[in-house]
């Protein structure tokens, strides 16, 4: 059996036909090649997989594509424009915020979900609102000052 | 994951006559179902996508109730302001649930009806004396958790809402799993507008269940002291990797203390 | 701080990797995917110890869409997995040295031991067929701690390893501690157990192996923090495939933390597999899978005693630890507990003469090997717990205890086989204690016991050797490879620069710190310099990255490829300029004629190498393209000071680590972002095993307990605090960079630091010891055990 979806990512329209077991992740990844999200467990913890259905940051190795069926994903691949980093990936940048860059893609798209409900998140409201985010690599010390850094140039417009 | 079928229902009637059909399970937010599913923990030969019925998701006053769809997220109960006048506790315990990516999806009905032992909306169902409202009837709180994963739903029984009464005073404290995140023990406290109080404890055994000394000691005296004084007996508790019984048996007025201190 | 700088080192200059992972552009081995590939499963034991009656494919084989299924008996002519690191022990023999097969072969011995592989079109098909794989097990009685397999009547794991026992190993002089502990004035005394530990990078291990006929070679994508080394065991040593018909690639790996040096069965049987099959195949590991295959670390038990005089000076230490290898040895599980951790002991400190004797046992788990810090932070934590003992048995401060004893005289033979260059242990105490706010603690404690909390701090003052390894050390002492590494510079007619390391980054910033030593030395913009690395095909033999070693050695391999750079730019200026080449100085990307202002830049004399018109043809070779291999003539010594303060909840058992401080002597910094970087996550694995993280298996069923994130606990961004970090210098006295390493110091130090101060809040209420990690659970229990 085999179900059709049509669903929006990073603003084009694609409707395909897929195993009903298909995960969004697997469908972002292997149909689509948008290999910038990534999957690091199997049990909905690690948030590597994090992508933006209808604006709100979910885990897409914990949802079937067939439950995106209607909706509009953002990954990670469409957070720059113009290939100019987005301001909270530019802070990343600039705070060192990543290392393998393994987790990045999820850990970006989980912070820009936190500062559209907080757009000036202190660093408890950072650490907290990180919480379904594993990083391995930097300590979160960085991801912290990012967050915060990233959220201000947001304000700022910038 | 195991091969199955998806269905995608129009309305509760129609979910409830495809899961019949099917003999499958509903799919709420999926939070915890497809994770089972991953680890080929859950077998389903079907699934019925609840996601489509919009009767079912939305928070509204009804008299002395709050009443939550059974597919509204665990995010929308979090930033309702309804619930927040109303009952700020259920806004700090749908805050408290997972994380904000598993909050945005996870639903409240799901919740309910997947019952598993660690999670935190059961505590607020049973604290608050909630009635789950359904696609065949209404079930009162006691008595709707009846095992793990387990309740008084039948096989082809969608939750549908829940009406949370609202009390004159509650809290939730909830001790975290340094792991999972889930309740190790979450202990829900209310006192009803009669006065009655109601303590719901999660996380320490297969099924929620209500504790007996607390709410005792908290009907003599809804104070922090009260609870922390009363004595919770350990037979009978989980144990495991991260808790004894004895150290649940001890969290459980800690947690019911700093519940009513947080009013 | 702009990049086009050429005068870039010691900045902070911002990645050039990270573009690429900010815009989910980077290349991981799961990302990879060839036409036609197929996927692997692998098909694992459920039990901790079984006999294989049998095995039976047929029903596997015929499922929709396999390709092949394959087990031990298929595998003829593959060799088991090799251990790189002979151990000899106290009775003059060889370790014992039982066979780890590639699949398993008549018995599995963990939960998770591969028993065949099944190859299919799609993942879910491979594991729908896996579940049709019929294994006759005999189920057998399993160990799972590593001191009940060394008990009389313990299972016994291996014929090969009688009695469970891999090796007794010792150093040090045995009868001058004894003689030292006899006129001790006091001694203290610990029983420790260093908790096991799963790595967990965040990328899980992956590989893609394919075979071309057309140039009959084969070609393995694998997460690798050591392409070459991956390459040299598997042909050499288990499949007997030459060596230059394998190119092994390492693209983006993420995160490796020791447990992505090791030779695997997966990309092992994937290769061997690749031809017979005629496609590519995948596979990428589940996270519950990574738990039961993904080398384990650590898993001491411990015994240490430390003698002192009347005034708090160390006299001599003893240690015997039993160490746990678990089921096989993983490719360097041997000099783990053995050459990396005993040789440590000694510490920031004088102690005259150490005796340490370790055990190591097989148990009926996953196989244990270096995780990031590999044996130093088991040497660390044992040192520093002990000295916070002594502290406490002597009423003594505890930054007085240790000043009481620090070495300050350089360079300092240890009695267990090191030689330290350079160090300065006071400066780093001193600026730790600084950053700590150390004077303010004891306000900071009451106002705590206010709120009804107990406030301790915590101190650890640890040492590690890194920038392994002298070859020549190293093999006298065990070693089965050379320990060097190497570097290409290779320039390019218009004066840019790729430079070529044996060094791998998974997240080390490689990219952009190696850059930034090219870029300096040559007097060019970091822009203008690509680094290239991971892939035997393009970069010379190198060994690798772990061990902080990196920048030490693999840094010190590219300047010198550098310097033969320089000097044959030399020759080509001086013929250019007609002077003599020892007039010709090269500063800022200029060869000058001393005393004058004629020069040529370097791109001048790189088109000249590569255009060579006017040339000294008949003296010299054209072009511009040096490698150079770097054996190091000793280890480095990072060292430093942590200090920790925690806040317990007596009412929970919650620990809460409410600040960290570190100060750390890394030599010479070439980017002190990246290095702080570095640090924050080692502290954060540190404070993950002293806080949260613990791998347990059921000691009856040898099931792994912790077999998911869901109860091994990970830190996450709320369990840590922001820390205060900051260094100072004693540069390395034996490499051009005067660097010694700081990828592992974090996880090194932090773990003693905060159960020291866990140790000290919890003195208030009468509790004296407490193992890692100190849980809600574990802290309530061990207080209520006080109160009894």
């Amino acid at each position: 059996m085999s179900v059709t979806i049509t669903l929006t990512v990073n603003g084009k329209s694609v409707t395909a036909s897929v195993d009903p077991r298909t995960l969004l992740v697997e469908f972002l990844r292997n149909e689509l090649s948008l290999t910038g999200t990534h999957v690091g467990c199997d049990t909905g913890q690690c948030g590597a997989c994090t992508v933006h259905l209808d604006g709100r940051a979910v885990k897409s190795c914990t949802m079937l594509a067939a439950q995106a069926n209607g909706a509009e994903v953002t990954t990670i691949e469409a957070v720059a424009r113009d290939g100019e980093l987005h301001p909270m990936q530019a802070a990343f940048r600039d705070c060192h915020a990543l290392q393998c860059g393994f987790c990045t893609p999820g850990m970006v798209m989980a912070a820009l979900d936190l500062v559209a409900a907080n757009p000036s998140p202190d660093e408890k409201a950072v650490r907290e609102g990180l919480d379904g985010n594993l990083c391995r690599c930097t300590g979160y010390h960085n991801i912290v000052k990012a967050v915060q850094q990233g959220a201000a140039a947001m304000r700022k417009g910038g | 994951m195991y091969a199955f079928e998806l269905h995608k229902a129009k309305s509760v009637a129609d979910a409830a006559a495809l899961i019949a059909k099917t003999g499958g399970k509903a799919l709420a937010g999926g939070q915890s179902l497809v994770g089972a599913m991953k680890l080929r923990l859950a077998q389903p030969g079907a699934l019925v996508d609840l996601s489509g019925i919009a009767e079912l998701r939305g928070i509204r006053r009804e008299g002395g109730a709050v009443i939550v769809g059974a597919m509204t997220r665990h995010a929308e109960v979090a930033a309702s302001a309804d619930v927040k006048a109303a009952i700020p506790a259920l806004v700090a315990l749908a805050e408290g649930i997972g994380d904000r990516q598993v909050r945005n999806m996870g639903t409240l009905g799901g919740a309910i009806a997947h019952a598993d032992p660690a999670a935190d909306w059961p505590a607020a169902v049973l604290g608050l004396g909630a009635t789950v409202i359904t696609s065949k009837g209404r079930h009162a709180a006691d008595g709707f958790f009846k095992g793990l994963y387990e309740t008084a739903l039948a096989g082809d029984e969608l939750v549908t809402a829940v009406s949370f009464p609202v009390p004159r005073k509650a809290a939730y404290a909830k001790f975290r799993n340094p792991a999972s995140r889930f309740a190790l023990v979450g202990v829900f406290v209310a006192q009803a507008g009669d006065g009655a109080v109601r303590v719901a404890v999660t996380g320490a055994t297969a099924t929620p269940f209500r504790c007996a000394p607390l709410e005792a000691a908290l009907a003599k005296s809804f104070t922090a002291d009260a609870a922390k004084a009363a004595k919770v007996s350990a037979n009978g508790l989980s144990g495991d990797l991260h808790a004894s019984p004895e150290y649940r048996a001890h969290l459980i007025p800690v947690l019911a203390a700093r519940a009513v201190a947080s009013l | 701080m702009g990049a086009s700088d050429t005068n870039v080192m010691g900045k902070s200059v911002r990645r050039k990797e990270d573009y690429r992972f900010l815009t989910g552009a980077g290349q991981y081995t799961d990302d990879v995917n060839p036409d036609r590939h197929t996927h692997a499963y692998f098909l694992r034991s459920p039990h901790a110890h079984a006999r294989i009656r049998g095995i039976d494919t047929s029903r596997a084989k015929a499922a929709p869409g396999v390709v092949a299924v394959c087990t031990s008996a298929d595998l003829e002519g593959v060799n088991g997995l090799p251990c790189g690191w002979l151990i000899t022990g106290t009775d003059g023999k060889p370790m014992n040295e039982p066979p780890h097969p590639v699949l398993a072969k008549g018995k599995v011995r963990h939960v998770g031991d591969p028993v065949a592989m099944v190859v299919a079109e799609t993942p879910n098909q491979a594991k729908d067929a896996s579940e049709l794989i019929d294994v006759d097990y005999e189920v057998l009685p399993a160990v799972v701690n590593c001191v009940d397999a060394l008990k009389r009547g313990a299972p016994q794991i291996h014929d090969e390893a009688p009695g469970n026992k891999c090796y007794t190993w010792a150093l040090g002089d045995k009868a001058a501690v004894d003689a030292a502990f006899a006129k001790a004035a006091h001694v203290s005394k610990l029983d420790i157990v260093n908790n096991r530990l799963i790595p967990n990078a965040i990328e899980p291990r992956a590989a893609v192996a394919s075979y071309d006929r057309a140039a009959d070679g084969y070609t393995l994508y694998v997460a690798s923090q050591n392409p070459h080394v991956e390459r040299l065991l598997m042909t050499a040593f288990v499949l007997g495939l030459p060596e230059h018909k394998v190119r092994v690639i390492a693209p983006d790996v993420g995160g490796g933390f020791g447990s992505k040096i090791y030779l695997y069965a997966e990309e092992t049987a994937m290769v061997w597999a690749s031809k017979r099959v005629g496609r590519p195949i995948k596979w990428t590991a589940e996270r519950s899978e990574s738990f039961v295959s993904d080398a384990h670390g650590r898993d001491h038990v411990t015994r240490a005693e430390l003698a002192m005089d009347k005034d708090g000076r160390f006299l001599a230490m003893r240690v015997h630890t039993t160490a746990n290898m678990g089921a096989y040895l993983s490719t360097f599980a041997s000099c783990i507990p053995t050459i990396l951790y005993a040789t440590l002991l000694a510490g920031q400190y004088t102690t005259p003469a150490i005796y340490c004797e370790v055990t190591a046992a097989f148990t009926n788990t996953v196989p244990v090997d270096a995780y990031r810090g590999a044996g130093r932070p088991e040497a660390t934590y044992v040192v520093e717990r002990l000295v916070h003992q002594a502290g406490v048995d002597m009423k003594l401060p505890q930054d007085e205890i240790r000043r009481r004893n620090f070495i300050r005289s350089f360079p300092h033979q240890t009695p267990v086989a090191l030689t330290y260059d350079t160090g300065g242990y006071d400066a780093c105490l001193d600026e730790a204690m600084r950053l700590a706010d150390v004077k303010g603690f004891a306000a900071r404690k009451a106002e705590a016991a206010k709120r009804g909390k107990l406030r301790g701090i915590g101190y650890s003052s640890y040492i590690e050797a890194c920038g392994l390894a002298p070859s020549n050390i190293a093999g006298a002492l065990g070693a089965r490879a050379g320990l060097f590494e190497a570097g290409e510079v290779r320039v390019h007619p218009t004066g840019s620069v790729t430079v070529f390391t044996g060094s791998h980054s998974h997240g080390q910033g490689h990219e952009t710190t190696f850059a930034q030593v090219v870029a300096s030395r040559l007097g060019i913009p970091v822009e203008n310099v690509d680094v290239v690395h991971g892939d035997t095909g393009r970069v010379p033999f190198g060994m690798g990255t772990y061990g902080s070693r990196s920048l030490a050695v693999g840094g010190t391999a590219i300047v010198k490829a550098l310097d033969k750079i320089v000097a044959k730019g030399r020759k080509i200026a001086a013929h250019l300029l007609e002077a003599a080449e020892s007039d010709i100085e090269f500063a800022d990307g200029k060869f000058t004629v001393s005393g004058t202002d004629r020069s040529k830049t370097f791109g001048e004399v790189a088109l000249t190498a590569y255009v060579p018109h006017n040339y000294p043809l008949d003296k010299l070779e054209p072009g511009l393209n040096e490698t150079a291999f770097y054996d190091p003539t000793n280890f480095t010594f990072p060292a430093g000071t942590h200090v920790c303060e925690v806040e317990v909840d007596p009412d929970t058992g919650v620990v809460e680590v409410v600040a960290f401080s570190a100060c750390d002597d890394f030599g010479n910094i070439v980017n002190p972002m990246i290095v702080e970087g570095q640090v924050h996550g080692g502290l954060t694995q540190g404070l993950g095993q002293a806080l949260l993280e613990n791998c347990v298996y059921d000691a009856e069923s040898g099931q792994l307990l912790s077999g998911t994130y869901m109860d091994y606990a990970m830190p996450r961004a709320d369990d840590v605090p922001s820390f205060n970090v900051g260094t100072k210098v004693t540069p390395c006295t034996h490499n051009p960079l005067g660097a010694k390493g700081c990828g592992e110091a974090g996880a090194i130090g932090a773990p003693a630091a905060m159960m020291n101060a866990v140790h000290d809040a919890l003195a208030a209420v009468g509790v004296t010891y407490i193992d890692m990690p100190a849980s809600p659970h574990r802290v309530w229990r061990a207080i209520q055990a006080a109160r009894a």
